[in-house]
């Protein structure tokens, strides 16, 4: 589907900003009645380009302190299965995203903790020791912003 | 503080976001009321921020992604501010983050197809100010992405 006109786009924009605006509000912003704009938001749910909804959260306020992401190089040797990596490493509760990149990491993964000694125990109890884990580097989260892409 | 119920409630809404107060009473057993209570205070406290719509950027025709891991030349005083100053302005960036590590900013690009990708990465990330170094981690498949946190 990429055949989105004016409409769409900011109907995508404004929902990546609150996904709880309803038709009738989102149709007044743009002109458009609420049956009209209601097809529109369905259409691009059923085609697949709005993927779901997130939750936002105040990390800090529930107790999570620290973001950390880690590049993982998978051991050379003694063959590792990608299916038994991935497997273990998304059962971690504390791991909320594994991206499979090429280049010098194999895995990609963001990891959340209460605070560094917190990142410490997931690290090495949990990340350390699943099959295959081979170069590990950290790099620990300042700031992150998202941008509208192509949208804006 | 958070008590379980509020605990229970997060959860519940992290998996499924778009789900509707009544359902999500059902689920927890707790009236339509009590649960509309919690929801308002925890949005009061700022603890429950909002919902997002996630953009599938494949389905709009967007197939490659790249993770650029930027260092930078710290030896200039404004080079993070620089650098994301002008990142900003390349409409193929959807993600802009800084670190404490060996890499200082990394930089989520989409493009269409590899030689899309080559243009934006010519014309737009390789003309950002202040780059000292730059690796490219070609984005492969999303293995888990809830992003939930471990309520």
């Amino acid at each position: 589907m990429n055949d989105l006109d004016e409409f769409d786009q900011k109907l995508l924009l404004a929902l990546t900003q609150d996904a709880n605006l309803s038709a009738g509000a989102l149709g007044r912003q743009l002109g458009l009645s609420q049956p009209a704009t209601w097809r529109r938001i369905k259409r691009l749910q059923d085609s697949g380009v709005i993927a779901g909804r997130r939750l936002d959260l105040d990390r800090e306020k529930l107790g999570f302190g620290v973001t950390v992401f880690l590049g993982i190089k998978l051991a050379t040797r003694g063959r590792v299965s990608l299916d038994d990596f991935e497997r273990a490493v998304s059962a971690i509760p504390e791991v909320q995203t594994v991206e499979h990149v090429l280049g010098m990491y194999d895995y990609r993964l963001r990891v959340t903790a209460r605070d560094i000694a917190d990142f410490e125990r997931v690290l090495r109890r949990r990340v350390m020791t699943l099959p295959g884990v081979g170069d590990v580097e950290a790099n620990v989260l300042l700031s992150e912003e998202r941008r509208p892409g192509p949208l804006g | 503080m958070l008590d379980n119920l509020d605990r229970r409630i997060l959860r519940n809404l992290q998996s499924d976001p778009a789900q509707s107060i009544p359902d999500l009473g059902d689920r927890l057993g707790v009236s339509n009321s009590r649960l509309t209570r919690r929801l308002d205070k925890l949005r009061e406290t700022g603890v429950l921020r909002g919902q997002q719509a996630v953009i599938n950027w494949r389905a709009l025709g967007y197939a490659v992604e790249v993770s650029l891991r930027v260092t930078l030349d710290k030896t200039q005083t404004r080079a993070f501010d620089d650098f994301i100053e002008a990142a900003r302005g390349i409409p193929e960036v959807i993600e802009i983050q800084t670190f404490l590590g060996r890499v200082d900013v990394r930089l989520s690009v989409i493009a269409r197809d590899m030689a899309h990708y080559q243009q934006i990465y010519r014309a737009g990330i390789l003309t950002l100010p202040h780059i000292a170094d730059i690796e490219a981690l070609m984005h492969v498949a999303r293995i888990k992405s809830d992003e939930g946190l471990p309520l």
